[in-house]
């Protein structure tokens, strides 16, 4: 088992597998948001209450799951990078935080942009509304945090931690809707047993969520093979990339 | 299809300008999010033909000690 996590850790094995990954992912997740983007804006029926606004759904839902999962991903590598040192831990942390950020934007944006016909205003103080507003502070400040430290591993050492602490926010963003009285409607979409969503709505909602998690691994290898270079520029393997690469290869 | 007309499709009764926003900020960060370390890469890459060009240059290319793959 040992070998595996010793491969695991191993930056240069993570990169070269990582390329093969990468024209897959690409394709499977332009596909699959191509696909569900095309299926909510076109085919999916107008909600009987919101109309065509629904259809805003297919962004803000996908988007917000995945700024969440993201960053369970970034404080369990942070914890990862703690207790055994891995490097490649520290770096998925720290390459997590700018996607994470950007998703985060991008569900409050687009939350914001439906809030408005639906409930006729840009901003609520709405617990979810909130406490995602604090997921994405959450976010800067590890971003901002890396840059306070000269020394790398004192910087990912609080960032870590930051991370750690923070995760409590995600609950409770989750939960939000049921601990309080919230604009937000309660869970209509279940792991388990029926969800209450039409499923000509459904389908491409999912297929959606299929497609950002998809191109958030893609993302994230992006970030992390960039920072793996510059890490590793001085071992053999990257010079001889860099000379591979100015040679045309 | 939902609606009758490229017309329809982009009023969306009234909603279109919110939901053509949303996509459209949406499209621009996901392209954002991959277009940023694909620009680190090119960066890194250009920058290091730059340091081997000199360090060539200056014939310590063999003389360098080369780091094996850090642990």
């Amino acid at each position: 088992m040992w070998p595996i996590f010793h491969k695991l850790g191993s930056p240069r094995w993570f990169y070269q597998m990582s390329g093969k990954w990468l024209p897959w992912l690409a394709v499977l997740s332009a596909a699959l948001l191509a696909c569900g983007a095309a299926w909510g804006l076109l085919y999916a029926p107008p909600d009987f209450r919101q109309g065509n606004s629904f259809r805003i759904i297919y962004i803000h839902v996908p988007a917000s799951m995945l700024s969440m999962a993201g960053y369970v991903l970034m404080a369990v590598a942070g914890a990862i990078s703690l207790i055994w040192r891995m490097k490649l831990a520290e770096v998925a942390m720290k390459c997590a935080a700018p996607i994470g950020a950007a998703l985060t934007f991008l569900a409050l944006v687009t939350g914001s942009i439906w809030g408005k016909p639906t409930w006729g205003a840009w901003w609520v103080w709405d617990a979810r509304i909130t406490s995602v507003l604090v997921l994405f502070f959450l976010y800067m400040g590890v971003i901002a945090l890396y840059e306070a430290f000269e020394n790398q591993q004192a910087a990912a050492k609080a960032c870590a931690v930051l991370s750690l602490v923070g995760v409590v926010n995600v609950p409770i963003i989750y939960w939000s809707v049921e601990w309080w009285y919230s604009l937000h409607q309660p869970a209509t979409l279940k792991l388990m047993g029926k969800s209450s969503m039409a499923p000509s709505m459904l389908y491409p909602l999912l297929i959606m969520i299929a497609g950002f998690y998809c191109f958030y691994a893609l993302a994230l290898l992006l970030h992390m093979r960039s920072e793996i270079l510059q890490r590793e520029r001085s071992t053999q393997w990257v010079r001889e990339l860099v000379s591979r690469r100015t040679a045309g290869v | 299809m939902q609606f009758d007309s490229l017309q329809a499709l982009w009023q969306m009764g009234g909603h279109g300008p919110f939901v053509w926003a949303a996509y459209a900020i949406a499209l621009c960060t996901l392209l954002s999010i991959v277009w940023a370390p694909l620009a680190r890469r090119r960066r890194f890459f250009a920058e290091q033909r730059g340091i081997e060009r000199r360090r060539a240059a200056r014939g310590q290319g063999a003389a360098v000690q080369q780091r094996p793959e850090t642990p």
